[in-house]
């Protein structure tokens, strides 16, 4: 057997394209699936039971069913109800929605680690239940539980590949296409292969750092080693 | 042109469930037997067995599954064996499922005090039985809980094995949308099934975490 990678390395430019729409898509989804689920959270741990019910129900059904499902029901399914969306689009909803759903769960747990005496401090300082949630309960718990959180956005941007099935033009999609042209199709795949890996540990390093850097401050103590605790939560979707 | 019942559909895709569970069993099963192999490994041999699994299990968790199903379909026909989607299937989520296994079990492993190994130890067991008789039956009274969560991301995997063509749930899905003209249906359904699998498995996993942490269910 013949390994040919110069074959598959002089696509470059696709791979490269392929490269930035998963970045790109990766980018869009993740705030938007982490402010789904602070809404997720927030409406299961302190909200009205009817919410917290609806919300449950919601992660429930995002977390036990496959996302390539999710995706396809979104991108050929809804256009039958007359909501026709682009690949693209498409991905990011459904990215979003799965971000939000696992994420709910994620940082449900941080909110219910917060101490009652917290929440009891913010009401006796006279703070209202907004500025409770958002400035007593939430940066503590975001910070306890960023390392699964990492974990789960990198699970997400991996997730991305399964869009290149609704032809979204990510990195698998890319390989795909650069294998119909020279028939390198394990070479291809190889290539792509290394590239998630790299993406993937350089995401990670980016997120612990932002975490660290910007989301709580300057406590050097919050970036903490990826022990096991950060795999704790995280769940494919 | 056929026109599909509700039925149709529903009986087509319970009949391609069998193979989503069939599926999800040997990558379970098989998963778990070399989960089991890689962590003895790990734990008895040194520093350098340690290292290789670990980057072992770095490479399945930080690539997307499609691209490792890819890899194996492709690569083992490179390899000169007869691929069936059936196999390329069975041995990227057999793979994939053992990188995870053993980076839980060994969490578990870890997670019984040093002090039961070397209290093993003072009584002149050896390796093999200090794991046997002392550590394992407690690391795995830890394990069972995430290991049947772990469950759950097994059988959505198998939803990717269609992408190569393996006609499970998905793929046969995936087939009567575009033969009946109705995917809000279909997939609707599809998705159903998938909801209805791994929800009690859920559950299950749900009971035995609070169980194991001695809180009443």
């Amino acid at each position: 057997m013949e390994f040919d990678f110069a074959a598959v390395l002089a696509e470059w430019p696709l791979l490269l394209r392929g490269l930035a729409w998963t970045i790109g898509l990766t980018a869009v989804a993740v705030p938007l699936g982490l402010l789904a689920a602070t809404g997720g959270a927030w409406a299961r741990a302190c909200g009205p039971r009817w919410l917290a019910r609806t919300v449950g129900v919601y992660v429930e059904l995002l977390r036990n069913t496959p996302f390539i499902v999710q995706l396809f029901f979104i991108f050929f399914g809804l256009p039958s109800l007359g909501v026709k969306l682009s690949p693209a689009l498409a991905s990011v909803i459904a990215m979003t929605l799965n971000l939000g759903a696992y994420g709910t769960e994620i940082l449900r747990a941080g909110i219910q680690a917060t101490p009652r005496g917290q929440w009891e401090a913010a009401h006796s300082l006279a703070l209202g239940p907004v500025q409770t949630f958002v400035r007593v309960v939430l940066p503590p718990a975001f910070k306890r539980i960023w390392p699964a959180m990492t974990s789960q956005i990198i699970i997400v941007m991996l997730g991305t590949a399964v869009c290149g099935q609704i032809s979204t033009e990510e990195l698998s999609y890319a390989t795909n296409l650069i294998h119909s042209r020279n028939f390198r199709a394990f070479e291809a795949t190889f290539v792509a292969v290394g590239l998630y890996l790299v993406l993937s540990m350089a995401v990670r390093q980016l997120l612990l750092w932002i975490g660290a850097r910007f989301l709580f401050g300057s406590g050097a103590a919050a970036a903490r080693p990826a022990g096991a605790s950060h795999r704790l939560g995280a769940r494919h979707g | 042109m056929v026109e599909f019942t509700l039925w149709d559909i529903v009986r087509n895709l319970l009949m391609a469930l069998r193979w989503t569970v069939a599926l999800s069993l040997i990558a379970f099963l098989g998963g778990g037997a070399v989960g089991a192999l890689l962590l003895c490994l790990r734990l008895g041999l040194g520093r350098a067995t340690a290292r290789a699994i670990g980057l072992y299990v770095q490479v399945f968790q930080g690539t997307p599954l499609l691209m490792q199903l890819f890899l194996a379909y492709f690569g083992l026909a490179l390899l000169g064996i007869e691929v069936s989607a059936w196999t390329a299937a069975s041995v990227a989520l057999t793979l994939y499922t053992s990188a995870y296994l053993v980076e839980i079990w060994r969490g578990c492993v870890e997670a019984v005090p040093k002090g039961q190994w070397e209290a093993a130890r003072s009584l002149a067991m050896s390796f093999g039985e200090q794991l046997r008789h002392v550590v394992l039956p407690q690391a795995m009274r830890l394990a069972i809980a995430p290991t049947v969560g772990f469950l759950v991301q097994v059988i959505k995997g198998t939803a990717l094995a269609s992408v190569i063509g393996f006609a499970e749930l998905t793929k046969t899905g995936s087939m009567i949308a575009n033969a009946s003209f109705k995917p809000f249906l279909v997939f609707g359904c599809v998705a159903l099934m998938y909801f209805v699998l791994c929800f009690p498995v859920s559950l299950l996993a749900h009971y035995l975490e609070r169980k194991s942490h001695g809180r009443p269910a």
